[in-house]
């Protein structure tokens, strides 16, 4: 399982890898948004924490598609199915979706409170959104397995990926926002939302994988 | 350990491409595949590795005993592709699948040696001729045991020698007890090896 996890990170990080896409797509969504909202400072360190939010879901959701496809294009997939007696397949896809999150999520957590400067957040407020962050997009590479694993077969399912996933990932958004807003804004409480966030990560960690690998197991042709 | 099929029928797609395919196959023996395009060769072999459900008739594993609970447990499928991403070196790519596949055998500079390969283990996969990649491929048959081999036209890129060297490696296999079901269109070169004509009576 730990030379799976580095066989991701090194696809991950050599060429084509495309761990760089999502990071350099979330600096951008960010970084242009001040410019289309005027310098309005105030409602800039407003909306921050949901902007981060929204940008750093839509990132995370690039290059979802090709979690499973890339395997399945050179084969790879078939043999890590036919390895389930060895390694349970719902656990070979929970492995995936941390590599895929520690080489393409990751960076955009650590980016975050960069872009929370240019968004005139107060240090709480970019704090609370780096954690619920770094507690929350985990969620969205499980929810992802499950919409990358039943499009593996379709050439193009970048798409449907992102529309598959995305309704899926509403829960995470809420809680997650509402809890970095929740440690800036009294009275509301930091810690409910917050703790949601960490059960609803912790729950599709659990049901994202297995599902995944009952779609993986069934799109063999 | 023995493997049979019983009156095994696949389909894809919901057309039946094969029907009423019985065969067995115990420690030592090779079975070879052939017919012409489209009758079900690929199919039947991953119908057997469990790829694909069966559409009638069973595959099963006999004697396989803990260490084989399956026929996927005990089973090597080399299918067309070679399961190798272009951007790790050759001996990343094997690395892994010892690694993964556990019941590790041989090193992977010697199962590279075996093939031929041995001074390019450093390169990218990616940038290997499709016969390299196909030795690649057949090495990782080598880093890991298992008794079954699934080939899916094993030697399709190869040039003669190493075709003549692979069909050293099957012979190998299969004194060491092993059993092989390849696909080909091409004489494996094994002595002794039944075959299993398809696409005649469909």
């Amino acid at each position: 399982m730990r030379a799976l996890f580095l066989r991701e990170l090194r696809l991950a990080t050599r060429a084509g890898g495309g761990a760089l896409t999502g990071v350099l797509f979330f600096l951008a969504v960010v970084a242009t948004m001040p410019f289309a909202l005027g310098p309005d400072l105030n409602l800039l360190a407003r909306i921050g924490p949901a902007v981060l939010w929204i940008g750093a879901l839509l990132a995370s959701l690039l290059g979802l598609d090709r979690l499973f496809q890339a395997d399945r294009e050179d084969g790879s997939l078939d043999v890590l199915v036919l390895t389930a007696d060895r390694h349970m397949l719902g656990l070979t896809v929970l492995i995936k979706c941390l590599a895929h999150w520690t080489a393409s999520v990751l960076p955009l957590v650590i980016a975050a409170p960069v872009l929370g400067l240019v968004l005139n957040m107060e240090a709480v407020a970019i704090g609370a959104t780096t954690l619920t962050l770094l507690v929350g997009t985990p969620a969205i590479a499980f929810v992802g397995a499950v919409g990358a694993a039943v499009a593996v077969g379709l050439p193009r399912g970048g798409v449907l990926v992102s529309v598959l996933v995305l309704p899926l990932a509403i829960p995470v958004l809420i809680f997650g926002v509402s809890a970095s807003y929740a440690a800036v804004n009294e009275p509301d409480p930091f810690l409910p939302p917050f703790l949601i966030l960490a059960a609803l990560t912790m729950f599709l960690a659990v049901i994202g994988p297995a599902a995944a690998a009952l779609a993986l197991r069934y799109s063999a042709d | 350990m023995r493997l049979i099929a019983e009156k095994l029928s696949g389909e894809r797609g919901g057309q039946p491409v094969f029907a009423d395919v019985d065969f067995s196959l115990g420690a030592g023996d090779a079975i070879a595949v052939t017919g012409p395009n489209g009758a079900g060769k690929s199919t039947l072999l991953r119908v057997v590795a469990g790829l694909l459900p069966a559409a009638g008739g069973k595959v099963r594993l006999e004697g396989g005993g803990d260490a084989f609970p399956t026929i996927a447990s005990a089973a090597h499928y080399l299918g067309h592709l070679n399961a190798m991403k272009p951007t790790l070196t050759v001996a990343e790519n094997l690395d892994f699948w010892r690694d993964f596949s556990g019941d590790a055998d041989i090193a992977v500079g010697e199962a590279l040696e075996t093939v031929g390969l041995g001074a390019i283990g450093h390169l990218p996969f990616g940038y290997l001729s499709s016969g390299q990649k196909r030795r690649t491929a057949i090495a990782r048959l080598l880093v890991s045991r298992r008794p079954l081999w699934l080939l899916d036209e094993p030697t399709a890129a190869l040039d003669a020698e190493s075709a003549r060297q692979f069909s050293a490696l099957m012979e190998n296999h299969r004194a060491g007890g092993g059993m092989i079901l390849a696909a080909t269109h091409l004489p494996l070169g094994i002595n002794g090896a039944e075959e299993l004509r398809m696409g005649e009576a469909a």
